[in-house]
């Protein structure tokens, strides 16, 4: 792991320095072959321009097959101003016209003035970058093999020794060769294969790296683009999974499914499939989603693969999703597309460019179910995992619709792509009672609590909410068969009330009576008291009466004495 | 100058790079031929891309030694030493092919 490891010269080609682990051998001739019409010269050029623009390693390019004038008006549609970059020094062109009927040979030569001529061209802008397109031109305008070989094999000699990084390109020959004179005999370093297939009549570009000495570097074929913004190639995967993540939630617009997901909705930088059958309301969940999104002042991109902006932005007013302000505002795109319009990688593509541009907090790509007709579960797959992963390092977060067809296994997108979201949620027709419902619940969820619940899903001129399935004894109930049930609860409660209400007034009249009967006794108590105390009053008023009398008798006797005394006297 | 320059019919270029033994050779061969079959006629002028490297675009030289009649039009170009010389006869137009 200490040793010291092969200088590279950065290519500036998006994702091809991924896949190389940093870019061509520096110093050392790399070979790119392929076909007629796989994308070699533009991909040499490319090498050029961004190593003279990004890297400041002026280039020359040296044409075998395209004059000076051709080359800089077919690039100008990649952006490249070639005229401009040779006027600056930064790059120059070479065009070699070999035409075999102006040429006879008659005894020993060498390539010596061709080296002069790069040599010259090199020295001119001292040029770091060396590019030889297509060198095998020479052999069909020579005819002495044996020198033109060893002229070969001097010149890579030559390149390796001038310390130029440079790219051979060759066309592919038949059968097993990769260039049809043998170059990569030559080129040991560094041998790239660019290839161009058409499959059910779309058109995928596509690049394997047959060999790189002394480096690590992916070995799959990876899928490339060719657009208006030069070549991009696009690893499967980043080889690796060292994301960044975000224990920041958003909510999803709908405070019902926000609850179903510990409270607070996905995490940020999340995936989010939302699938089900058709016409459960998958679109009109991302509309939500994006909705809400462009609420909270962040931006929000929308590829739509099925609809039409315009459908999706009338369709989702009736209920209640005024997209169109968003468009204003700037906070909303709309990018539709067929996806038969181009294949997978270039659509892929696109959406790289698109999100890198706008920068976006959150993608929809709805649905991706269609992206199928363009290619297999497989490479949706692939296209997917990619996709994530580069959302993933972007920190945006993702929500896929998904339609899932029922009974069709090998065609489910839903199944097919689970595995790569972080977060899922299902919407399923609940067919019952004579009448369609929507029952939704979330399958998964990664890294939170989230409810195991299946809600009811309604859409209304309102808008969208989640409301609890009735669970009865007769089990889930939806739709009408809820309502039929709420009522019949209400009617339980009401007679309830009704039962409860007139047992009170029975207690109420109990108590009135049981009132009356103790003011009664109250009243005996009353009169029985007052004959007690009458008969007290008479017996005192007896015993009053009496002692005052005897009083009286008493003081008469005394008088009597008192006389009889007296009357001695 | 100029009067004689033109009436010249064959003007020649003849690339080299150094003084090799082939460049030497194709020199000395071409000289051979100018002299036996178009004496008074022609005119040689041996460029040394080692010394003029800028030169080498011009003519689309990449093979050493190049031979390059300018003069009758069509550019006709002829690589290695002329050691064949019916070769180079044909290839100059002096000899019917």
């Amino acid at each position: 792991m200490h040793h010291p490891t092969l200088p590279k010269t950065p290519t500036g080609i998006a994702g091809l320095d991924q896949i190389t682990g940093g870019g061509l051998p520096k110093g050392r001739p790399s070979l790119i072959c392929g076909e007629a019409g796989s994308g070699k010269t533009l991909m040499s050029i490319e090498f050029l321009v961004r190593g003279a623009t990004a890297f400041n390693e002026p280039g020359v390019f040296m044409a075998f097959e395209e004059k000076a004038s051709e080359l800089t008006m077919n690039v100008a549609s990649l952006g490249f101003d070639l005229d401009k970059l040779q006027a600056e020094k930064k790059i120059r062109l070479d065009y070699v016209h070999i035409d075999r009927s102006e040429i006879e040979e008659t005894g020993e030569y060498n390539l010596e003035g061709l080296f002069i001529r790069l040599g010259y061209a090199i020295d001119s802008i001292k040029a770091k970058r060396v590019v030889l397109d297509t060198l095998e031109n020479l052999f069909s305008g020579l005819t002495n093999q044996t020198i033109l070989r060893a002229e070969l094999r001097r010149l890579f000699q030559w390149l390796k020794d001038r310390g130029v990084t440079a790219i051979i390109t060759g066309e592919k020959g038949d059968g097993n060769s990769l260039t049809r004179q043998g170059l990569e005999e030559y080129v040991s370093d560094c041998v790239i294969l660019l290839d161009h297939r058409v499959i059910n009549q779309i058109s995928t570009r596509r690049l394997r790296i047959i060999k790189y000495r002394g480096s690590v570097h992916g070995t799959n074929e990876y899928p490339f683009l060719i657009d208006e913004e030069g070549i991009s190639v696009l690893p499967i995967t980043s080889l690796k999974l060292e994301k960044e993540v975000s224990s920041e939630r958003i909510s999803s617009g709908i405070p019902a499914m926000d609850a179903m997901l510990g409270g607070q909705g996905f995490f940020r930088g999340s995936s989010v499939l939302v699938s089900g059958t058709a016409g459960t309301g998958k679109t009109s969940i991302a509309a939500y989603f994006a909705n809400e999104t462009c609420k909270r002042k962040e931006r929000c991109i929308y590829f739509a693969f099925e609809e039409s902006p315009k459908q999706i932005i009338r369709n989702m007013q009736s209920i209640n999703v005024n997209l169109q302000t968003h468009i204003n505002k700037g906070l909303l795109q709309f990018y539709a597309s067929r996806p038969t319009l181009h294949g997978l990688e270039m659509h892929l593509v696109s959406i790289y460019n698109v999100i890198k541009k706008f920068k976006p907090g959150v993608v929809i790509l709805d649905p991706i179910t269609n992206l199928i007709t363009v290619g297999s579960v497989s490479e949706v797959k692939a296209m997917l995992i990619r996709l994530i992963d580069f959302l993933q390092e972007e920190q945006v977060t993702v929500m896929f619709t998904a339609l899932s067809l029922n009974n069709i296994v090998n065609e489910q997108t839903d199944e097919g792509v689970s595995s790569l979201v972080d977060a899922w949620i299902l919407v399923r027709d609940i067919e019952n009672n004579g009448e369609r419902n929507r029952g939704m619940y979330i399958m998964k969820s990664r890294g939170m609590k989230h409810s195991n619940q299946v809600r009811e899903f309604i859409i209304t001129d309102k808008g969208l909410d989640l409301v609890e399935v009735y669970l009865g004894p007769d089990g889930v109930l939806t739709g009408s068969a809820r309502e039929a049930h709420k009522l019949q609860e209400e009617t339980g409660v009401v007679l309830r009330d009704f039962a409860v209400s007139s047992k009170d007034r029975e207690l109420i009249r109990k108590r009135k009576v049981l009132e009356a009967k103790i003011s009664n006794l109250q009243m005996e108590f009353e009169s029985a008291e007052e004959e007690l105390n009458k008969m007290y009053q008479q017996e005192e008023l007896v015993k009053q009466v009496t002692q005052k009398n005897r009083d009286e008798i008493t003081q008469r006797r005394r008088d009597q004495q008192f006389d009889e005394k007296g009357g001695k006297k | 100058m100029s009067k004689q320059e033109k009436t010249k019919a064959y003007e020649l270029r003849l690339y080299v790079a150094g003084k090799t033994a082939k460049s030497t050779m194709a020199l000395n061969n071409l000289k051979k031929y100018c002299e036996e079959h178009l004496k008074g006629q022609y005119k040689i002028e041996v460029i040394d891309l080692l010394v003029q490297p800028q030169l080498a675009a011009g003519d689309q030289i990449f093979a050493i030694p190049t031979l390059v009649r300018k003069v009758p039009e069509p550019i006709r170009k002829i690589i290695g030493d002329l050691s064949n010389e019916e070769k180079v006869l044909v290839g100059l137009n002096i000899l019917p092919a």
